[in-house]
């Protein structure tokens, strides 16, 4: 046990269950809980990392995205530059920097997959929640359509779709939109149900809400943690749609820098620059890898149930060893 | 029974919904005659074509001409497999080639490479979910789930690329691209067995903990069953249901990845020739390509609620019972 986890758990002085301590958690026990996971915490810190290279990708990339050097293409990583600032990891086939590549990269592959979450989620929360709280007709009819959708294959449908309207920034976030907004639609509209009939509703409404008012204050609230980590898990989702929609030529075009643009180009000297092709996709997968564990956690520690595990490292190994033995 | 029948009902609606989303999709970019003949065609040979393939009629007639060609197996021909040789004359004739077939030759390498993909993910999965099961947070659950959160996490193209780099040309073990023997079938099947590996793996690692932890588990060690037989026999028969769903979720899955692992490896399956055909604008095509492997994932989802039907005793006994 490490002294973070002894430093936890110290705050944590209480039995499994007592749901009175439960409730009064701050932030500083989830702080201190994620201190504790060494791979939530180095996953949320390349996260945080990223955030800071990508809104500050002016500041940190070493050179210009675009600016041609044919005399220094194709070097490998840790070459010196001519200009004394050394290309870190290499330059690509028109002597491009790397480095600054994948940080202009992540802007495009990211922004994209934000802003598509995002409307996605505003969309499919909205109907989800209209369909499960005032239900009726409407509710069948958003149902139907987001079975419907669920059941065919949405990579091959933003293909056809793209290939009907062409690639781009605009038109991907349009086809993540449409193809997205039904995953939050199911669980918003599940999740409306399973409080429809709660005393909390019941009161809001004996209390005068209108209706509106009930599902943007009281049900919103309720349904905020599993809606989060599924837009987590969805920004992963679509980071990876975008690179292979990227790398089919049908997503963001070329003279944008896009991680699964990079890929797409690296592939074509594969044998000679191997960097090319591997470190976007390695920004890829740390990227989705990262949004995962934090999914994860979040998931488990918003659980009033499995929460102990993290929030209570002290506890957590006995518990199991006594599970396992008896 | 009636579950079934509902279940195919719907099936069939998805299905014209698919078939009707590729016909006014297909129309929304534009005139097909110059889709077709290009944009050097003369007005006249323009105007021949329209008349020749209907394209002067109301739209739901052309429309409902489309879905009853459809049912009879008919999604027009290719416009560029033997297409652009012929006269546009000779349209009305049918000589251009049908793409229905086309597009189903090329099924079977497509159906060979899913199943080798789904058999070495199902194998290892349930080798890393019931490992991880027996020994929860232990260094095997570590390693088990991060694993397959890298498969989930993993862009499947670029594996397929690191693979060829690391396996075909580094270590020269395994042909690199086509299609041939065995040999061939061993970096594409594992490039695109990843992502279920991954996500079957975290399911059966969940099922398994839960039936581990039932009594019916505890009465079974007191009989003195063995490990094995209380693992393999008890827990993995009970534990069946939430893993056959999630196989035939990632069996759809399984089909929409093929078409980007197919154009890495140059794998001749229907992916390749959608890409292909997308690059090209054969909308044709494109079109038959859709509905194809729509009707198999719809197909799979269907036979995944009716091996629910038979898995699930509750839900078994409730249809045949009066």
């Amino acid at each position: 046990m490490s002294a973070d986890e002894a430093a936890a758990s110290g705050d944590a002085g209480f039995e499994p269950g007592d749901e009175s301590r439960d409730s009064a958690l701050g932030w500083r026990d989830y702080l201190l809980a994620l201190v504790g996971d060494k791979v939530t915490l180095a996953a949320a810190a390349f996260l945080a990392l990223l955030a800071v290279a990508t809104l500050g990708a002016d500041f940190v990339a070493p050179y210009d995205p675009v600016q041609l050097n044919l005399k220094e293409r194709l070097l490998p990583p840790f070459s010196a530059g001519s200009s004394g600032i050394p290309h870190v990891l290499g330059t690509d086939e028109l002597g491009r920097d790397m480095l600054s590549r994948l940080v202009y990269g992540a802007r495009v592959s990211i922004s994209v997959s934000l802003i598509g979450a995002t409307v996605s989620a505003l969309l499919g929360i909205s109907l989800g929640l209209v369909a499960g709280f005032l239900r009726g007709a409407l509710e069948d009819l958003i149902m139907r359509t987001v079975d419907g959708m669920l059941a065919l294959p949405s990579l091959l449908v933003a293909l056809f779709i793209l290939f009907l309207i062409g690639g781009g920034y605009a038109n991907l976030v349009l086809v993540f939109a449409l193809l997205h907004w039904t995953v939050y639609a199911r669980m918003a509209r599940g999740l409306a149900l399973s409080y429809r009939e709660s005393t909390f509703v019941e009161a809001a409404r004996a209390a005068g809400c209108r209706d509106s008012r009930i599902m943007i204050r009281h049900l919103l609230p309720n349904m905020a943690s599993p809606l989060l980590v599924l837009f987590t898990l969805e920004i992963a989702i679509l980071i990876l749609s975008e690179a292979s929609l990227s790398f089919l030529g049908f997503g963001i075009q070329p003279p944008e820098p896009s991680w699964g643009l990079m890929i797409a180009k690296g592939r074509d000297h594969m044998r000679s620059a191997w960097w090319m092709v591997t470190l976007p996709g390695v920004a890829i997968l740390l990227t989705a890898l990262s949004l995962n564990l934090v999914a994860a956690w979040v998931r488990t520690v918003s659980d009033p149930v499995q929460r102990w595990r993290y929030l209570r490292p002290r506890h957590a190994p006995q518990d199991e060893s006594g599970a396992q033995g008896g | 029974m009636r579950h079934l029948l509902y279940r195919l009902l719907h099936s069939a609606v998805l299905l014209l919904a698919t078939v009707s989303f590729v016909f006014f999709a297909g129309r929304s970019i534009g005139d097909p005659a110059l889709n077709i003949l290009g944009v050097n065609a003369t007005e006249q040979a323009l105007e021949t074509l329209r008349a020749n393939i209907g394209l002067n009629d109301p739209l739901l007639v052309q429309y409902f001409r489309f879905i009853g060609d459809v049912l009879q197996g008919d999604f027009g021909v290719s416009y560029r497999f033997g297409f652009s040789v012929l006269p546009a004359e000779v349209l009305r004739e049918g000589l251009g080639k049908p793409v229905l077939p086309l597009v189903l030759d090329r099924l079977p390498a497509t159906f060979f490479l899913a199943g080798v993909a789904m058999s070495i993910a199902i194998a290892f999965a349930l080798a890393m979910g019931i490992a991880a099961a027996l020994w929860p947070r232990s260094a095997i659950d570590r390693i088990v789930t991060v694993l397959s959160l890298a498969g989930v996490s993993v862009v499947q193209f670029w594996l397929g690329l690191m693979l060829i780099v690391l396996f075909g040309v580094t270590l020269g073990w395994f042909p690199t691209t086509g299609y041939g023997g065995l040999e061939y079938v061993v970096l594409p099947a594992l490039t695109l067995a990843a992502r279920p590996m991954g996500r079957i793996a975290q399911v059966v690692r969940s099922a398994m903990l839960d039936e581990l932890a039932k009594p019916y588990v505890t009465a079974a060690k007191a009989k003195g069953a063995s490990d094995v037989r209380i693992v393999l026999v008890h827990g993995l028969k009970n534990a069946a249901i939430p893993i056959v769903t999630i196989t035939g979720d990632e069996l759809s899955a399984l089909l929409t990845g093929a078409i980007l692992v197919e154009t890495v490896f140059a794998w001749p399956g229907i992916g390749l020739l959608l890409i292909d055909s997308l690059n090209r604008g054969d909308l044709p095509m494109v079109q038959a390509g859709i509905c194809v492997v729509a009707a198999l994932v719809i197909a799979v989802n269907f036979l995944v609620d009716v091996a629910y039907t038979l898995l699930d005793p509750k839900v078994r006994f409730k249809q045949a019972g009066p």
